[in-house]
């Protein structure tokens, strides 16, 4: 109680300092108290699941003495990190900062679970530095409204097997058309071109956000779903007529059998996004030098749309004493160039800023890719992925909908259209069961 | 022939059970690139021993430490708690006190009640007294076992007489000299099957550490490898990790059994008898 007080007197303090310091309306006044910064050193709890994100905190921990950070761990957000949140919230001790990817925000918005950072004037002052659509995803598309810093990114490109396509002739697609006719032909040589992923979403998501589909709309007071739309049925029936036409294999995604086919030359090519570098890389170790990168199959000749597949973002949860800090801290590890430096260098993250895909890192050849640049590929797609994409904020069961119909669809009942319709409708009975309101 | 079909059916359950054990032993034993395009139930070059100081080495020996917690958590947990229901269960068979049925009942009912219900609840309790994310929070719950305190009950009941209390009385034993010098001896073999079940249960309790802990270092080590599966997509690398942290985590769980076993099926048998 006796804490609770000295903190309103500090934020009252605070308020009074900054008003006197020139700002006159009435709102600013309230935006300096938001996110006014503490007196005295702070401690920020801040929950990730990065691989080595020790390291890349110590950085900061180091030249801070005011503001130390202490980092916890867990599984994956899906895994059950994100539950957790949930469950903290709930309970009022939330960390200051967590891991949210994107397609997760929108939930812990929803359940009002974030800080607004609006208010930090070094916040909105960095807007500029991110890629753009990235801050579209953090601010939803609202006014004044900053949820997140963006973190990562995910970016896609066509990775191949460039031996293969030179040596059975042939040529490497460059629209979605020639993607399809090249499928024939490598089935012909014995290989199947992709493997459609049948149980995780994200990845057909990232194809639907290149052709232009919009699954979710929010006009600021109801939210409109539509996993139907014209451009994501083009996506689900050109998949679906490859799947019928047996041209791509469907071994579940992330597992050994994956790998295997990737490592054995079953699969010829992933649609994936940048960290996919790795994931081939590590999983399919044997075909070294034998990989490029290219740009995305296009719907049109000569286009220049990219998807995205991944990505995260650094949130302050509701509840944080120190706002200020954990802003200041979050800017700090998505832009500046040592943090993400070693970011990319613990855990492969792609970043968010601008300048981030200039990193010295980012601008070799990679010798699994035959020495090629490849992030020079995903520097430009990132810069080509449309802003107006919005996530819904009941995905994880969105996913586990459509990646049953999904997997339906690969063992041979139903077409991807249907699976898209139930998960249309069972998407929008999930957001009136959470007293989501939606537009019908 | 009688004997050949009910031999075939536990021949069959045998390799149920066993080959999932078996894969696991080979597969840890195979180096990552092995182990996707090799012979997935038979042995390739073997490489466990790399296997091995690979898990050791990741981020500073962590697993160990995993290793370590669980072990502290279980074997502290099963040994407290195998105390705390060999009292309750000796108290509510040898003692008639109002309410004793009513307490026993209660008990009783909590054997229905799944840990995984009680854990969120168990959060918000933790969290008002701002103890999550501590050993205790993690120790504490695991402390009460009412499946172990209706077996001590049961077999109070049945392997200490009476009469044997009432001589020791009379020879001016108090009661807690007898229940720990008299009844725990001839309590022993279920106090041995409560240890192990509780021992079991509490290292397989899973999602109150998920719920509870956001410290690696305080994570037992199924959750650490829990998590660490959950990053295979990020890190490929760990798959092996992963792998080889379950075969050496079911190493304790084998020893206790290897130990215990002989205690055990006396317990069981002698139980029956009676």
């Amino acid at each position: 109680m006796r804490a609770a007080l000295g903190l309103v007197l500090v934020s009252a303090l605070a308020l009074g300092a900054c008003s006197s310091g020139g700002d006159s309306t009435e709102s600013s006044e309230q935006a300096a108290a938001g996110c006014a910064p503490s007196s005295g050193p702070v401690t920020l709890t801040y929950t990730t699941w990065i691989p080595g994100i020790e390291n890349v905190v110590k950085l900061w921990n180091d030249k801070n003495p005011n503001i130390q950070v202490k980092v916890q761990t867990g599984p994956n957000g899906n895994g059950g990190t994100y539950a957790n949140f949930f469950n903290q919230l709930k309970a009022g001790n939330a960390p200051d900062l967590g891991h949210i990817e994107y397609d997760a925000l929108p939930s812990f918005r929803v359940q009002d679970g974030l800080t607004n950072l609006a208010d930090c004037a070094e916040v909105t002052a960095a807007k500029d530095q991110f890629v753009d659509w990235t801050w579209g995803q953090v601010s939803f598309g609202e006014q004044n409204a900053v949820y997140g810093i963006p973190q990562d990114t995910g970016p896609m490109g066509l990775f191949y097997r460039k031996d293969l396509f030179e040596k059975n002739n042939i040529p490497v697609p460059t629209t979605w058309e020639e993607y399809a006719a090249a499928a024939e032909k490598v089935k012909a040589a014995g290989g199947y071109i992709t493997n459609f992923s049948q149980s995780d979403i994200s990845q057909f998501a990232g194809l639907s956000w290149q052709a232009g589909g919009r699954w979710f709309s929010n006009d600021g007071t109801k939210w409109t779903v539509n996993l139907q739309d014209e451009n994501t049925t083009k996506v689900a029936n050109y998949w679906q007529d490859l799947i019928s036409k047996k041209l791509v294999s469907a071994v579940p995604p992330w597992t050994t059998e994956w790998d295997n086919a990737y490592n054995t030359g079953q699969a010829w090519t992933w649609v994936s996004a940048v960290w996919g570098a790795n994931s081939i890389k590590s999983g399919a170790p044997d075909t070294s030098g034998k990989w490029a990168v290219a740009p995305m199959p296009q719907w049109t000749a000569g286009g220049t749309v990219a998807g995205n597949w991944g990505g995260s973002s650094t949130a302050v949860f509701k509840g944080s004493k120190h706002p200020y800090e954990a802003a200041k801290f979050a800017l700090w590890l998505n832009t500046s160039e040592e943090a993400l430096t070693a970011l990319n260098k613990e855990a492969q993250l792609y970043p968010a800023t601008k300048a981030g895909a200039k990193l010295p890192a980012l601008s070799e050849g990679v010798e699994f890719y035959g020495g090629q640049k490849i992030y020079d590929v995903f520097a430009t797609a990132s810069t080509q992925v449309s802003p107006d994409f919005v996530w819904g904020p009941t995905m994880t069961s969105t996913y586990a909908t459509a990646s049953d119909g999904f997997k339906g669809v690969v063992s041979g009942t139903g077409t991807l259209l249907d699976a898209l319709k139930t998960t249309q409708t069972k998407t929008i009975a999930d957001l009136k069961a959470q007293s989501i309101p939606v537009a019908e | 022939m009688k004997r050949l079909a009910p031999m075939a059916v536990m021949g069959a359950a045998t390799l149920y059970f066993l080959i999932p054990i078996w894969w696991l032993l080979v597969a840890a034993s195979k180096s990552r690139s092995q182990f996707t395009n090799t012979e997935p139930l038979w042995f390739a070059d073997f490489s466990l021993g790399d296997n091995l100081s690979e898990l050791f080495a990741y981020r500073d020996g962590v697993f160990l430490r995993w290793m370590l917690n669980s072990v502290v958590y279980t074997g502290g947990a099963a040994l407290l708690g195998t105390l705390l229901a060999a009292m309750c269960g000796y108290a509510l068979a040898k003692y008639r006190f109002p309410g004793r049925e009513a307490i026993f009942n209660i008990v009783l009912s909590g054997v229905l009640v799944p840990a995984t219900a009680l854990a969120l609840p168990l959060f918000l309790i933790f969290s008002q007294f701002q103890a999550t994310n501590t050993f205790w929070s993690v120790f504490l719950p695991s402390l009460v076992n009412p499946f172990g305190v209706y077996l001590a009950r049961i077999y109070a009941t049945a392997s200490v007489p009476d009469e044997l209390l009432e001589a020791a009385r009379l020879d001016g034993s108090g009661e807690i000299r007898t229940f720990f010098t008299i009844s725990t001896k001839l309590m022993f073999p279920a106090l041995v099957t409560i240890f192990l079940f509780h021992f079991v249960a509490v290292w397989n309790n899973f999602l109150l550490p998920l719920i509870m802990l956001g410290e690696e270092k305080l994570f037992p080590v199924t959750l650490g490898l829990y998590s660490w599966n959950t990053q295979v997509n990020q890190i490929p690398e760990l798959r092996m990790l992963v792998l080889t942290g379950a075969l050496v985590s079911i190493v304790p769980l084998v020893i206790a059994f290897l130990l215990l076993q002989r205690f055990w099926r006396n317990g069981l048998g002698s139980g029956a008898i009676k």
